[in-house]
Order: structure tokens, then sequence, then C-alpha cells
């Protein structure tokens, strides 16, 4: 296929439609949704982009991945390059290009989004990911490192570890990944659901790093099977990156009462131990024909559109702000709604009301109106009067935020924190101990995967630099 | 992979079980817990560490058989493995040398007693042990705390060993002779159990330790699903205990969460008697 194509007919070709299963059967399975680009998609879609020298794009994504250049090898269908360029960049480009949320990082920035539709480079980025997981003969080949004899202990097993872990990997560096979970991949595996992020994925990127010979070992947690002391003793360098797992409570009324739950534990109860998914699954959950679940995230989206695949006939979102404070990606909250998940705006829940025999029976309500700015830019909603009412509910789902897990970071008394328990680390990571660097959401607090992944890069980066002095 | 190195039945349906763990055993305190996985596509839950040897790199678990996964645990066979055993977790139990102390212990929570019982007397406690169990089958470790305690009292409630009744009757005894009342009281057991004991130790103000059970997922703080009200603030048992002031603890609620799944367990429960049931056919 050519890719000289002329910049008026480049301006020409339409943004593609992703193809997506029909909403009324997917809300019933846990099947991807975005079936992925066919080959002819892929190459019309790459021929919208100009190839702009300012490259605006690359700018928007945080991890600066060479966006012209692997979209103008994928234009001329050079696959094996496009993947060469991809992953030069971006170590788990199959999960970003399905999760990132590109509308406000490298495609927010894309010069043809200014007059209609920026270039799908999301879509794009997946499409090569997934042509170079089922074509791994038709790749170029990486040369195996010299061992440098250096050892890099590496905490918690989600982007910011496997990043990391595979960029040290890469310079010859003998790298363990320890683990508190039985499996690998963090909130990639735990927390964002297979309709979105197939679990095989996330298998096939660690099956790579333990081809590069990374060590995984699952079932250690740090702070409690070994400490980090003890790492920086057995290794000459350590990355910590446990996230952020601590799910904040509402503090209301009957957030005790059977049926409610923090949205960490219903997403674990089914993506993690497959509650729900399997007929025969030996971990529990609850089925309930009235769900509602708090906040407007990525998480909320996830517990929502999960709770209606297991059943509920009203799936609802109740977040205090209106849609367009949403930090949910664009492209979840179009699925939720497609699938009949209802969204109940300006609503702020202020007491779970129990049945005689100690379930939720419904979720007290009060509307909200957006009044002036706050310190974050958006408008702070304010409660209207007289405005209470009760939303049947059969199961609660609070789904508004997580912060540090102080697990760890408690039996590391020299490793300096902020005051919301975040380690406190340089721009290439380093923290307070010589040797030992963090990285993603323990330092960040709930950020997003790409920012993980570029902290656990940098980081390596600087423990190379690190230990080659 | 754990694997399993002895496997005795203790009592009905409770089993004792060594594992090969030598991480945890080095690391583990009295009143840590693990949680264990016995294989892919199975549940995870909370046992405690009965005991450590740190030399063989062992830890022994007491577990009693009860509904769908412990029953399968402890069906493995010595030799066998079990998947993934994590810990230890949980805060460490406070030991110091209160002087006289009563250690009560009700069904399954005689074995989670037994570790600490042994902290204590190793910190030179004076230890009046009170076990209790429905009958004479199903009391358990009553050698081992006896050699750890300078009195034993057994309790069933059919009277087929000790006196007939209820843990809370010798210590109700204890606490009113004031030559015998302890300086501190440890209870694990069922929780209608530690509750009866929290309110007979609250009027005196003896300080009652005790270790909950509320259903757990991951362990590390991460899911927020065990926790339970003590006082005025919402704890993650995980993390923030087991243990706690049993007289600042919401026992009714705790009692109320554990049966979220009763109805899911059952169908499981009797899934596995009828799997049991047609292999004994075969
Ligand atoms: C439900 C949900 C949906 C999301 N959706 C998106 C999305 O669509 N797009 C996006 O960009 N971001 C999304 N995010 C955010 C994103 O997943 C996180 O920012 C990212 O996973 C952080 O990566 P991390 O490597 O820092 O930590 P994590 O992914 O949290 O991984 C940390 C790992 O460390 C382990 N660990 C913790 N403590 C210890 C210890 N003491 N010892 C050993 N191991 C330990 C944990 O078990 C875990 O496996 C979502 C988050 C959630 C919860
Ligand atoms: C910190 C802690 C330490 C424990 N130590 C021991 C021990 O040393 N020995 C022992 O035999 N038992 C112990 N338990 C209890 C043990 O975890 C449960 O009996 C077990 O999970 C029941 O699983 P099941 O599938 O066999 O039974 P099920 O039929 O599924 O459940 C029976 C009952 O156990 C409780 N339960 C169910 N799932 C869980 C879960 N995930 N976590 C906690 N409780 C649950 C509920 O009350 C339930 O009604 C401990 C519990 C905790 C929280
Ligand atoms: S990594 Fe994310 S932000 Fe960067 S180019 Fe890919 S999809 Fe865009
Ligand atoms: S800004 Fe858009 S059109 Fe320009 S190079 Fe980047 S992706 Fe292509
Ligand atoms: S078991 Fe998940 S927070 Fe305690
Ligand atoms: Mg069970």
């Amino acid at each position: 296929m050519s890719n000289d194509l002329s910049p008026k007919e480049r301006m020409a070709i339409e943004r593609v439609h992703m193809p997506e299963l029909p909403a009324d059967e997917r809300s019933k399975n846990f099947e991807e949704v975005n079936q992925g680009l066919t080959p002819e998609q892929a190459v019309a879609e790459a021929q919208r982009c100009l190839q702009c020298k300012s490259r605006n794009c690359v700018a928007g994504c945080p991890v600066g991945v060479s966006i012209p250049e692997f979209i103008d090898a994928l234009a001329s269908d050079d696959l094996p390059r496009a993947a060469q360029v991809l992953r030069g960049d971006n170590a788990l480009p199959a999960v970003c290009g399905r999760v990132c949320p590109q509308e406000t990082q490298c495609e927010a920035l894309c010069v043809r989004g200014k007059k209609g539709d920026a270039v799908a480079i999301g879509y794009l980025e997946r499409y090569v990911a997934d042509w170079a997981m089922q074509h791994p003969e038709g790749l170029i080949a990486i040369e195996a490192p010299e061992p440098t004899g250096k050892s890099v202990a590496v905490v918690g097993c989600g982007p910011a570890g496997l990043t990391a872990a595979g960029e040290l990997a890469r310079q010859g560096h003998k790298v363990t990944i320890f683990e508190a979970l039985h499996d690998t991949g963090g909130v990639l595996r735990y927390g964002i659901p297979e309709f979105r992020l197939p679990k095989e994925i996330i298998d096939r990127e660690v099956a790579v790093l333990s081809r590069m010979g990374v060590t995984i070992e699952c079932n250690v947690i740090i702070g409690k099977t070994l400490t980090i002391p003890q790492l920086r003793s057995e290794f000459d360098a350590v990355f910590i990156a446990n996230g952020a797992g601590l799910p904040t409570m509402l503090n209301i009324m009957g957030e005790n009462l059977k049926g409610v739950y923090a949205a960490n534990e219903f997403l674990t109860r089914v993506n993690l131990m497959e509650a729900g998914r399997r007929a025969d699954s030996s971990t529990p959950i609850l089925q309930r024909d009235e769900v509602a679940v708090i906040g407007g995230g990525n998480t909320a989206m996830d517990c929502v559109r999960t709770a209606r695949r297991l059943g509920a006939k009203r799936a609802m979102i109740v977040y205090r702000r209106s849609e367009t404070e949403m930090p949910a990606r664009v492209e979840e909250i179009k699925h939720a709604k497609e699938e009949g998940v209802e969204f109940i705006m300006l609503t702020a829940p202020i007491a779970i009301v129990p049945t005689e025999d100690g379930w939720v029976s419904a979720l007290r309500c009060q509307k909200m109106e957006l009044g002036p700015a706050d310190d974050s830019g958006r408008r702070r909603p304010q409660a209207i009067e007289g405005s209470e009412f009760d939303l049947p509910a059969g199961i609660v789902i609070n789904a508004v935020g997580t912060s540090a897990n102080p697990l760890l970071t408690a039996t590391a008394p020299d490793l300096t924190l902020n005051k919301w328990g975040n380690i406190v680390a340089d721009e290439e990571g380093e923290t307070s101990i010589p040797g030992v660097f963090a990285g993603g959401d323990i330092v960040r607090g709930g950020a997003t995967v790409i920012l993980a992944m570029g902290d656990g890069k940098r980081a390596a980066a600087a423990i190379d630099k690190y230990l080659k002095r | 992979m754990f694997e399993v190195v002895s496997n005795e039945i203790l009592a009905e349906n409770l089993h004792k079980m060594v594992l090969v763990a030598p991480r945890i055993a080095r690391a583990r305190k009295a009143g840590q817990f693990v949680m264990v996985r016995l294989a892919q596509g199975e549940e995870r839950i909370p046992l405690t560490i009965g005991d450590a040897d740190p030399e063989a790199g062992t830890i022994t678990l007491f577990i009693q058989a009860i509904g769908a996964s412990t029953r399968k645990i402890v069906d493995t066979p010595v030799g066998g493995s079990i998947r993934d055993v994590a810990g230890p977790l949980g805060k460490e139990t406070h030991i110091t040398n209160w002087g006289r102390v009563a250690c009560v212990g009700g069904g399954v929570g005689t074995a989670v007693l037994f570790p600490l019982v042994k902290a204590l007397a190793e910190a030179g406690n004076e230890i009046t042990t009170i076990i209790g169990g429905r009958s004479s089958r199903y009391v358990i470790l009553a050698d081992e705390l006896g050699a750890l305690s300078k009195n034993l009292l057994i309790t069933t409630e059919d009277g087929s060993l000790g006196s007939k009744g209820f843990v809370t009757g010798p210590l109700g005894e204890m606490i009113a002779d004031p030559a015998c009342a302890p300086k501190a009281v440890f209870a694990v057991g069922p929780v209608p159990m530690m509750k009866a004991v929290a309110n007979m130790t609250r009027e005196p103000g003896i300080e009652t330790i005790v270790s909950l059970n509320p259903i757990m997922i991951d362990g590390t703080g991460m899911c927020g699903g065990c926790r339970v009200q003590v006082g005025s603030e919402t704890k993650f048992a995980c993390v923030d205990g087991p243990e706690f002031d049993a007289h600042l603890v919401d026992f009714d609620g705790l009692s109320d969460r554990l049966t979220s799944y009763r109805k899911e367990e059952a169908q499981r429960h009797a899934a596995t008697d009828c799997k049991i049931a047609k292999e004994v056919a075969k």
C-alpha cells in the first residue's frame, strides 16, 4: 500500500469508528467491548496523520511516544518497523492503547483535532501492539545484553514495576519483582475489568519479562514478609512501585451495612478472584437488581459496568458534579450509557439506609448545584436545601478514590513521606534512602497507567546510572 | 508452592497442618496470620499462624474445616502443596508482663489463642487458660495449652469434659475473686463468646483483647472488606488488627457482616458435599 498521499487527500479521510460488540450483547458478558481495527481501517486511519513537523501529539504523551514515526510506518504497512518504534518508547503499548485517556493526552494536542477529529492514536497504538503480540516472528530481534552482575529488587508488579523491570533487564541487570498478591499486573489485573483490558494481554507482557530473565515472586509483601532494609542489603538497588491501594471511606451512616462495597473489593472479587465470571467461582459476590455506584472516575465506570454484567437491572452512577467534570475516559462514559447505565448527576450521598436485617435498602442522596470554581478549577458542588431523596439500591459501591497504603512505608522509617503518605521522590525517582527509588501511584497518588510507566522508565534509567557509578 | 509436611486430625474437622514457608517462619510474630489460596481459581482465606519454626522454615496452621475452602485445604495430603500463602499479615500481639492474665478460647479460636498463650508465657505471665467446646470431641490443644499455663480450665456444653457450661462461667468466678482476678484477658472464639467476655470485663475495667475474624480478601488493607467499627473509628482488621480493645468493638456489626455470603456459602458447601458423596459412591 502506498503512503504517498497529499495533505488534502489525508484531510479527506474520516476518523475511523472502532468496531464494538453490540451493547445489549456485551452488557451480559465480560468480552472485550472494542474489537480492534481491521488492517484496512488501521492503515487508512494512519494515513490521516499529517506527519507534522511540530509533533504536537508527542508533547501530549507523558512518555513521549514517537507518534508520527510509528504511524508513518503503519501507513506504509510496515508493521515490524511500527512495532519497533513503539516498543522503543513504551513497554506496554497494548495496555496504553486501550486505557490511556487519549482525549486529554496525545489526541488532545493532535493538529487534526483543531478542526474535526484527532487522529485515533490510541486505536493505532493498540493495533500495532496487538499485531506484534500475534507476530513475534516478524519482530526485529533485540540483542541480549551483557550481564552487569548487579541486582535490583522491584516492589509491586503493576505498570510502574513492570516497566522498570523491563528497562533494567534490558540494561543487563538481574531483576526480581516482589508482588504482594498471588498474581501479576497490579490494578491492570485486579482493578480494570476484562471487557476493557483482557487479562491475556498482561500474561503476555509478563511472559516477555520472564523470557528476559526477570524473576517474579508473588505472595511476598514488602513490609511484612521482607522489609525495605532487608532488600537494601540483599540487592544493589530497590524500586518501590506498590501503588495507591487504600480505599477512601465515605464516612456516612450505614457504610458497614451488608451490600456496601469499596470499589477495590468489588473489582478484586470479580477481576482477580473471578467471582460472578465463572459459574462455579469459589469467591462469592452479591448480585442485586439495583446497584448505586458513587463516583465519576474510571473506577466508578468499571464498577457500574461490571454490576450491569452481573445482572443489575438498574446500574446507576451517582456523582456530585455534572457530566462535564467527570474524570473518567470519554469512551467509558459513552460505553456505559450504551449499556444502559443511568447517570444521576449533581447528586451526593448522605447516608445508606438499612433494611430491618442489616442489608442496604437505599442510598439517601441530596441534590447539588455548581457554585464557583475551587482550587482545582472545577466548579464546586453545593447542596440544595431540602432536596434529600432515597434512591432504592441493594448494593452501594464506593468509588470515590484511593490513597497511599501504609503497609510498606510503616516499616521503612527512613523513607520520607508527604502529608498524604506518598513517598517523596525527586525527578528521577530517588527517595530519601540512597539506592532506593520509587514511582507510580505511591508517589503521585492515584494517577494513570502511562504516568506510572513513565516513572518506571525514568527510575530505571536513574538506577542504571546509580549502579554504574 | 508451599509444601505440606504434616497434616494431623486433632479433633472432628480440626486439622493441624505444617507447611514449608521459610520467609514467613522467620518474619512472623504472635497474633499474625497468612492469606491462603489452595489452587488457581480458589478463594483467598485468612488463617492464623499457630506456630512457626524459623530453623526448619515451617509454619503451623490449625484449620477448622467448616466450609468449601477450608475442607479442600485440609484434604491436601502430606507431600502435596498449597499454591499461595502470603504473610505474615496483621499487627503482632502487644505482649508485656501483666502478671496474671486469663486466656479464653472457644472452638477454633483455641488454636488462634495458642500462639498468644505461648508468647505470654515466654514474657513471664501467670496464665489461666479457659477453653471450651460443644462436647469433649471439640476441645483441642488441651495438653499443649496446659503445659504453658498455670491453670487450665475446660468447659463443655454437654458436660462431657471439664465443667458443664460456657467459658464465661470460670472467667466470671476468676473476676469475682480479688485473689484471682486477671490484669488482662485475651479472648478468641465465636463472636458471641467474645462479646460476652467483653461485657464481663468492662465494668471491672480489665484490659481485654479480642482477635477479630471478619471476611477478608487481600489481607493487605487494599479492599476495605474487613472493616469493623472500633469506638468511633472504622478499622481494617487485616492491617489495624486483627486484635482490638474488646470494650470498643461493635460485635453486633461484625457478626452481621459475617453473614453477608451465607446463601452463597451454603450453595458451595452443598456442591462440595455432592462431589464427595459421588466420589464415595464410585
Ligand atoms: C478500577 C481502576 C480503573 C482505572 N482505569 C484507568 C484507565 O483507564 N486508564 C489509566 O491510565 N489509569 C487507570 N487507572 C489508574 C491506574 O490503574 C494506576 O494509576 C496504575 O495502575 C498505577 O500503577 P502502579 O504501578 O503505580 O501501581 P499498581 O497498579 O497499583 O500496582 C502496585 C502493585 O504493587 C503491589 N503491592 C502493594 N503493596 C505491596 C507490598 N507491600 N509489597 C509487594 N507488593 C505490593 C500491589 O498488589 C500491586 O500489584 C485505574 C485505576 C483503577 C483502580
Ligand atoms: C484474621 C483471621 C484469622 C483466622 N484464623 C483461622 C484459623 O487459624 N483457623 C481457622 O480454621 N479459621 C480461621 N479463620 C476463619 C477462616 O478464615 C474461615 O473459617 C474460612 O474463611 C471459612 O472458609 P470456608 O470457605 O471453608 O467456609 P464458608 O462456608 O465459605 O464460610 C464459613 C464462615 O466463615 C467466614 N468466612 C467466609 N469467608 C471468609 C473469608 N474470606 N475471610 C474470613 N472469614 C470468612 C464467614 O463467617 C462464613 O459464614 C480466621 C479468620 C480471620 C479473619
Ligand atoms: S502512551 Fe498513551 S498518551 Fe502516549 S501515545 Fe500512547 S495512547 Fe497516547
Ligand atoms: S499532531 Fe496529529 S496529525 Fe500531527 S503528527 Fe501528531 S498525530 Fe499526526
Ligand atoms: S482484607 Fe482487604 S482491606 Fe482487609
Ligand atoms: Mg468460603
